[in-house]
Parts: C-alpha cells; structure tokens; sequence
C-alpha cells in the first residue's frame, strides 16, 4: 500500500497582473504515485510551467487542494514549504540553473545546507551522488568548465541527493543537442528505475514525452488527457504521434490512486522490482513508514 | 543553516565581485578612518593643551578685568602697576605676583626682522610661571624700576634674528626703539600650531614707555599652596573691586581654564567626528544601494536556493551577512588607516594626536551596526522574493 506522492484535486491558478485575473490553470485533478514516470506534455502557454511549480510547491494554487507529501499546501507557512520542497522534491531546470563560481560537489551539496548537515557530510553525499550520475570525476570541476550534459547531470546529482519522493524536470533536455538530451534522459529514467523516485517530466516535445508511460497533456489551462501507455513509444519511428490519440493509450481516472494502481499491471517496467533505494528506505516511504 | 556556512557563502559572494566589494567598502573605510582620525586629533590636542596649562606653573591664578566665559566681549583693562601692589599687599609676598602687557611688534637686529609678541613683565616671571633660560640673566628688580631696555628673546626670536651670531650684548629694536639683549629662554615648543618661543620680555616700565600707557593687561598670582588658591582670589577680586567699582574681576585657577578649553575642544571633537559621521552614513548607503544591485543579480540564485530548500530567513540572514562582512571589514581597514593616520600626523605635524580605545570600539561597531540598518532592506527584498519569479529572472 503506497501514499500518493502529490495529489491534486480540482487545483487551479490565477495570476493578477494589473487588476485583471488571468488563469493559468483551471481546476486541475491528479495524482503522482510513489516510482511513478510521467510526462507533461502541452505548448508553451498551457499551463504546463504553473502545474509544474504548484506540484514542487514553489507556488500555491488559488482554488483546489494540493497535497505534497502527505502535507495540504494550503496549511503551510513559507518556511514550512520550504523545508517540505526540501525533503520531497528534486528540481531540474532546463537552464540547469547551477551556481557559477562553485565546484560541482558543492552545487549537488546546496540542499543539504538548507537541512543543517554538516559540511563534511554534505561533501561526502555529495560525491557519491556525483558518481551515480557518472561525474565522480568531475567533482572540483565549476560549471564553466563542464559540458552542458555535464552540467545537466550535476543538477540532476543535486535534486537526487536528498533522496526527495518527486523529480520535478522542466524541459530538461532543452539545451541539449539530442544526443546528449538522450543521454540525460536515460539517466533520469536508470534513476527512476532504480531508486524509486517518480519523475514528472516537463515538455513539449513528443517525443521526449513518448518515453514515458504516463503522458499527461495540458491545454488551456486544463489536462486534456492522462494516459498509461503498455509499452513506452519509440520517438525515433518517423511517425507522428498525436498523445491524445495513441492507439495504445487507455485513460486514467485522475484520482486513481487506490486498489487500481497501475504501476502493477503494466510489465513492471517502473514496479517495485529493481529498485535500489539510494540511501535507507526513504525513496519507499511506503515500505518505509 | 549554519551560521559558519552563512559566513562562508557571504564571503564567497564578497571575493566573486572584488572589485565592486572593495569600491563599496572604500565609502565605509572613509568614514571610519575619519572618524578615527579626528577623534584622535581632538583628544590629542586635549592633552596637550592640559599639559601646557598645567606647565605654566601649579597653583597659578590668574586675575584679569571682565568674566571668563566663552562668548563675553573684552574689557578694557583699568588695571595700572598701583593695583599690582595692592594685590602683592594682598597676597603678602610681592614674588609671587607676575603681570604682563602684551603687543605684537616687530623686532628687528640689522638687516634682519622678525613680528613677535613683546610682553612687559617684572622681573618675578620665571619664578611665577615656570621658565628657564638658555643663555644669559633674567630682568632684574632695577631693569623694571628703571624702565632700562633690556630684552629677553624667545628661542624663536632669537633663531630669526640672530641665526649665526650670539644674541647676548646684541642690540633689537622694538617698534623703533633699541634694546639689548641679556638673555634668551629655553625652548617651549609649539602649542596649538602656536610657537611658545616667538615673545620678547621687557621690563614693564619700558614696555609702558613703549607704547604711551599707564595700564597693564592682567595679573598672575603664584599661591602658596592649593588650598588656599580659591580663597586668595576671592579676597584678590573684592581688593581689585574696591579699587575699580565699575569693573569687573575674575580669578581664574588651571583647573578652571582646563575645563573652559576641555568644553571647546570637547564640543570641536564631536563636531568633527559627526562630520566624520556624516560620511560614514553615506558610505552605509552606498552599501545599501550595492547590496539591492546584487540582489537583483542574484535574483536567480536566490531562486535556486529556494527551490532546493532555502527558507526566506534563510536568504535574508545571507545578505544581511554580506552587508555586515562589507561593512565590517571596511570597518576594520578604516581603523588600521586611521590609527596610521593619527600615527603619522602626530609623528610628522605639529598637531597631537592620541588614539582612544573608545573611538575605535566606537568607529567599528558602527560600522557594524551600519551594514545591520543598511542591510536589512535588501535582505527582506531577497527574502521575500517568489521563488517562480526569481527562477525566471535573467
């Protein structure tokens, strides 16, 4: 039996710029299971970026219920959001958003400051984070003097290394060329394979998002459709694939999150065989608690 | 977080933009330095000045025409050499009274001439005030009674006049009439940017002569001993206004001028460090425009942090850091070139200067305290900011 990693329900956002309300989401319902692969799939000005920084609790919905690791947003304060983003979710950002000036070890160590670890701890899980994403020689090594790919990693080295339910990227192979976005993408689906953290992935490229399972496509504000694909779509067949009308797609009811659970039924390519916790039980906290 | 790593991450941020840090720092440096600096000029002229008065001879009383006080007019001095002995009469024992007539005049011997401030004394001066001389004898009871012109010249005069020549036996004339010289003082050194050695002593009769008057400026009395001292001016003033009821008296003791010239130094010194003041507020300022620059820069680190765990405290209490390290260590460098300023002056001008442990515990914490009220409007602004916004920024 498995909590739900986020769930929202009937979320929606509303920006005021100069008295007039403009809505970006309007009344959302979903739900992130624990190990779960998900794309997020829809044109700029969809909406896709708000749901984005409303399930890593980086803004707060106007009308819904949004809950992030067990915890209503609603009920926190700033610094209590603060320190749950910190233990439940992963950032990675298409502009890889890493601090010039410091060595990668110290980048992927940045959250660890904001949960009171010691530095030596902090370096030392930090290094280690850095060789499961294959860098665990680059670690004195600044941003400037990385690769993009490389840089891509020491975000993604830096969102895992708190051991967060939820990996949140926004168009992660963005500033990539499409080898090296390839590459990262398959990282990002070895660690979601193996360490149980679910992955929501941010974009608008189909074929980026036919790689996922899960394939939520958002426009206008709304989620148009949420599918579970059998077996993953290769991108690279030259045929088009419009996600709404996959041919191998079947709905899912937004709040599935009981008895149904999907991960179970479809060939166990993210179940719960094959993971490999990164540290102690936390990536499971169902298994866990 | 940990305040050790808050330190390090503001100091991080302070080496990234060195030149930008040290420009702002320089505003802070200025001020403190100043402040530094001219409290140390103003406590060391201070001292100096307490020491001089209370060089001139202890137990001294001073007895002039009109109220000491700052801010009266001067009064004409009806005193004449009648008054002196009463007053000798008064205080029984004619050596212990001193007076003088004082006016600048030009001394010159040949071709040489020198402005100078010629006094016309009696011949109880050195024991009353305390001089030594260098060369030669001091005026005598005859030279006063019979007006003779004799000079005893300054060390300064006697430099100017008579560079390669003793001055001994040397004829000066003092606005047009010649006198010979039988003595020169010991050097006094300079007080104030004023040269104690630049004065000429003639007997008083002749200095009366000299410029066509009966009067004298004031009187000094030597008391015996201190208890006595305020006493015997008080029984000097009610002698001296019986004599002249329309005017008049004060006696003054040392310790009174020390506390009229501590007052005026006192009030000089803190006029000057609030100008010092001033300027340490407008490099505050500076600190505080630099501190929203950086964090405007900063915005999208800000938002990074944010989002991996950062709580708004988190983020104010870094800036606020940086601007107290800014301003801290301008603080700390201000002291180093103040205390080396005040150094140097001291060591190569004639104004004193003495460093106080206060000025400096005083100069750094606000400096301090400056980076604090100057740093906490940027720091709630980074605080503050939403972390979708800031993540967005370029």
């Amino acid at each position: 039996m498995t909590v739900a990693a986020i769930e929202a329900v009937d979320v929606s956002r509303t920006y005021e710029l100069d008295g007039v309300s403009v809505p970006a989401l309007r009344g959302v319902s979903l739900t992130i299971d624990q190990g779960e692969y998900v794309a997020v799939i829809g044109p700029s000005g969809s909406g896709k970026s708000t749901l984005m920084h409303l399930l890593g609790g980086l803004d707060r919905p106007t009308g819904g219920r949004l809950v992030i690791g067990g915890r209503d947003v609603a009920t926190l304060t700033a610094p209590e959001l603060a320190t749950l983003r910190n233990e439940t979710i992963g950032f990675v950002f298409q502009a890889f958003h890493l601090l010039p000036r410091t060595s990668a070890v110290d980048n992927v160590a940045l959250p660890l400051v904001y949960r009171g670890v010691g530095a030596r701890q902090r370096r030392e899980r930090a290094a280690a984070m850095l060789g499961r994403v294959g860098l665990g020689h680059r670690l004195g090594h600044r941003p400037n003097q990385l690769s993009g790919g490389e840089q891509q990693r020491v975000a993604i080295a830096r969102a895992l290394v708190t051991d967060p339910t939820v990996l949140l990227a926004d168009e992660p192979t963005g500033n990539l060329d499409s080898a090296t976005g390839d590459a990262v993408l398959e990282l990002l689906e070895r660690l979601n394979a193996e360490s149980g953290v679910a992955l929501v992935m941010v974009t608008h490229d189909p074929e980026v998002a036919a790689r996922a399972r899960r394939r939520i496509a958002v426009r206008d504000g709304l989620i148009r459709s949420d599918t579970v694909h059998d077996r993953p779509l290769s991108g690279g067949d030259g045929r088009p694939e419009t996600l709404d009308a996959a041919p191998s797609a079947e709905p899912r009811s937004a709040s599935g999150s009981g008895p149904g659970h999907p991960s179970g039924g479809f060939g166990g390519a993210t179940g719960a065989t094959g993971r490999l916790p990164l540290s102690g039980g936390q990536s499971a906290p169902g298994g866990a608690g | 977080m940990r305040v050790a790593e808050a330190w390090r991450v503001a100091l991080d941020a302070l080496r990234a933009n060195r030149m930008r840090s040290a420009l702002t720092m320089l505003g802070v440096i200025i001020g403190v330095a100043s402040v530094v600096l001219l409290v140390a000029i103003g406590t060391g002229t201070k001292q100096k000045v307490e020491q001089q008065v209370e060089g001139l001879g202890s137990n001294l009383l001073l007895v002039v025409p009109g109220k000491l006080d700052v801010g009266t007019a001067p009064v004409v001095s009806p005193l004449d050499l009648k008054d002196v002995d009463a007053v000798s009469r008064v205080v029984g024992d004619p050596g212990r009274v001193a007076v003088t007539i004082a006016s600048g005049a030009t001394a010159r011997a040949g071709t040489r001439s020198d402005f100078t401030t010629v006094q016309g004394v009696l011949e109880t001066t050195p024991s009353v005030f305390t001089r030594t001389l260098a060369r030669g004898r001091y005026l005598t009871g005859a030279d006063v009674d019979t007006s003779r012109r004799v000079a005893v010249l300054g060390a300064s005069v006697a430099r100017a006049l008579f560079p390669d020549r003793d001055p001994l036996g040397q004829q000066v004339t003092l606005a047009g009439v010649r006198f010979r010289v039988i003595g020169v003082f010991t050097p006094l050194g300079q007080s104030l940017g004023v040269d104690r050695d630049d004065e000429v002593h003639i007997p008083v009769t002749a200095a009366q002569r000299l410029w066509g008057t009966q009067r004298i400026d004031g009187i000094a009395v030597k008391a015996p001993d201190r208890e006595q001292i305020d006493q015997l001016g008080e029984r000097i003033v009610a002698e001296l206004s019986r004599r002249h009821p329309d005017t008049e008296f004060s006696a003054v003791t040392q310790q009174q001028i020390l506390g009229v010239l501590g007052d005026i130094l006192g009030v000089l010194t803190g006029v000057l460090a609030a100008i010092a003041g001033i300027s340490l507020l407008v490099g505050g300022v500076g600190v505080s425009n630099i501190m929203l620059v950086s964090v405007r820069e900063r915005t999208r680190e800000i938002g990074l942090r944010k989002a991996v765990g950062a709580r708004p405290r988190d983020i104010g209490v870094q800036f606020l850091l940086e601007a107290v390290l800014l301003t801290s260590i301008g603080g700390l460098t201000g002291m180093a070139l103040g205390v080396g300023g005040a150094l140097l002056v001291d060591a190569v001008s004639p104004i004193p200067a003495a460093i106080t442990w206060w000025s400096l515990a005083l100069a750094f914490g606000v400096s301090a305290a400056v980076g604090i009220v100057f740093g906490v409007v940027p720091a709630q602004r980074a605080g503050r900011l939403d972390p979708v916004v800031a993540l967005r920024a370029e």
